[in-house]
């Protein structure tokens, strides 16, 4: 009889889905980007200062998402000409935010040539109900998560990589903490479960059955999984790393820095090296003050981005 | 008994994660490189997919790049997959990064284009009696090869994809993420060697 465990060599991606650009060669580029840091940029000039510090991708956007918060409004994809002006100021992979269900915005940026597109709780939601359906682009996405059954469900929808939402704009690590952690523990008791309660746990995370019956084979997600949304200083992204996620995505901590450069290049060894200690102290020293930031737990909740999209 | 070959990953950025679960399907001793001092014991190392210009920062950071010639001269072998083929080669078309000077090719970078260009494809691979599943990620190419240098793949087109020279393997696609350990048991063959 079949069980389970013949499945563990089949990976994630079913043959009867529709499938545009090969699923190994979109999550293939997220792979490539492990271990490293992604920065929000907002100029070519950003651009290349994150570059040559080391950033293994720039994210492309109009205001960081300090500024969304502090000056409102509504926040929607970039103007392709800066999207454009970054595409060329630099050599790394360029990623680009769309509004969540925003299908056309997410077009554009595909025909502009974004190497990854971020469907992203940091911009006003174009929609209430649905998420984008990501499997009819060449272009990957990466999608915001604060559980294993809404990672999974971006995952269904054909993300190829997943971040955790924390909590962006705040400077304040603690939702991403949150979001890493529960991820980390809904994995983990997937795998204690018996096959026969695995139906159950998908219906209850309301995720994908073959996606609860894969975690339970591997222990992890079938794709990379990076942490954002608060990261704010070397020891941040250390934390995080340490915590268990593959990569970090630094939004307002970089360019709302007093020393961006400096401080580019210290998160980008930190994340290196997340495990010593001595280094990061070295590295953390004179960075010029990170930045000042909102405590997540004083915010009121009509403020908290993570609660966009479901 | 036989001492087993000490097979390094560097482990700066980018998918090295992915090759130590690969080498791990064999007889061989697997090291997570993140200091120059490991390389001490190693008899292969390899430089992994990432971005190139990340990894050679940290190289050039952390003061690798000696050590790694150094080990080289004493008959270390070394392979680099994508990122890690610019970070050896002699020469790229671009001017950033600058590469180590290792293997005695031209390299031009993102050759295909961007992302959406990626693509895998089933290619020949020299010494290996089976087509491989290559997958290709804003992939390099190999523009030009000294005589010293063997060419082990090319695309249909003659664009060249995987090279060799002596004891140092250059390959512009990604064996650790397509499946097979074919090119890793190369690897290894060409390690104990």
């Amino acid at each position: 009889m079949s069980t389970l465990k013949d499945e563990k060599s089949k990976t994630w991606k079913s043959e009867s889905l529709p499938e545009v650009g090969d699923w190994r060669v979109k999550g293939g580029l997220a792979q490539m980007l492990k271990g490293g840091v992604i920065m929000d940029v907002v100029t070519p000039d950003e651009a290349k200062i994150a570059e040559d510090a080391g950033a293994v991708a720039v994210m492309a956007l109009e205001r960081v998402p300090s500024d969304i918060r502090r000056d409102g409004g509504v926040a929607r994809a970039s103007d392709p000409e800066m999207i454009t002006g970054i595409i060329e100021a630099v050599s790394i992979p360029v990623m680009a935010k769309a509004r969540i269900g925003h299908f056309a915005e997410a077009q554009v940026l595909e025909a502009l040539g974004v190497d990854y597109c971020d469907e992203s709780e940091v911009l006003t939601p174009a929609d209430n109900e649905f998420h984008i359906n990501k499997w009819g682009y060449k272009m990957p996405f990466v999608c915001g998560a604060t559980n294993l059954g809404e990672a999974l469900r971006r995952i269904g929808e054909g993300a190829s990589m997943i971040r955790t939402k924390g909590e962006a704009g705040t400077g304040d690590v603690v939702q991403a903490v949150t979001h890493a952690r529960q991820i980390l523990s809904d994995i983990k008791k997937i795998q204690r479960l018996g096959d026969e309660e695995l139906m159950t746990e998908a219906k209850n995370l309301g995720a994908p059955y073959e996606l609860v019956c894969e975690i339970k084979n591997t222990g992890k997600l079938p794709v990379v999984n990076f942490a954002a949304g608060g990261i704010a200083t070397p020891a941040d992204a250390a934390l995080m790393m340490q915590i268990g996620v593959e990569g970090v995505f630094v939004g307002s901590g970089i360019f709302k820095s007093g020393n961006p450069a400096k401080m580019a290049d210290a998160i980008v060894q930190a994340t290196t090296h997340y495990e010593d200690a001595d280094l990061i102290a070295k590295v953390s020293q004179n960075l010029g003050g990170a930045m000042k930031g909102d405590e997540v737990s004083k915010l009121d909740p009509s403020e908290r981005l993570e609660k966009r999209g479901w | 008994m036989v001492n087993k070959a000490q097979v390094g990953v560097l482990a700066l950025q980018g998918d090295f994660a992915e090759h130590i679960e690969m080498l791990s399907n064999f007889d061989v001793d697997v090291h997570k490189i993140k200091n120059k001092s490991q390389l001490e014991k190693l008899d292969g190392l390899i430089i992994p997919g990432g971005e190139s210009t990340t990894i050679k920062k940290l190289i050039d950071r952390y003061d690798f790049e000696n050590a790694i010639k150094e080990k080289i001269n004493h008959g270390m072998s070394l392979w680099g997959t994508c990122a890690g083929l610019i970070c050896i080669a002699n020469k790229l078309t671009e001017k950033d990064p600058i590469p180590m000077g290792i293997i005695d090719v031209e390299v031009s970078r993102n050759w295909f284009g961007r992302q959406v260009d990626s693509f895998e494809t089933n290619i020949e691979f020299k010494g290996i009696t089976e087509n491989i599943k290559a997958v290709f990620i804003r992939a390099p190419i190999v523009t030009k090869v000294k005589n010293n240098v063997e060419i082990l793949s090319k695309l249909t087109d003659g664009t060249i994809v995987a090279v060799k020279q002596d004891k140092i393997l250059g390959t512009s696609f990604h064996p650790e993420i397509s499946g097979s350990s074919k090119v890793h048991e190369f690897f290894i063959n060409l390690t104990s060697s």
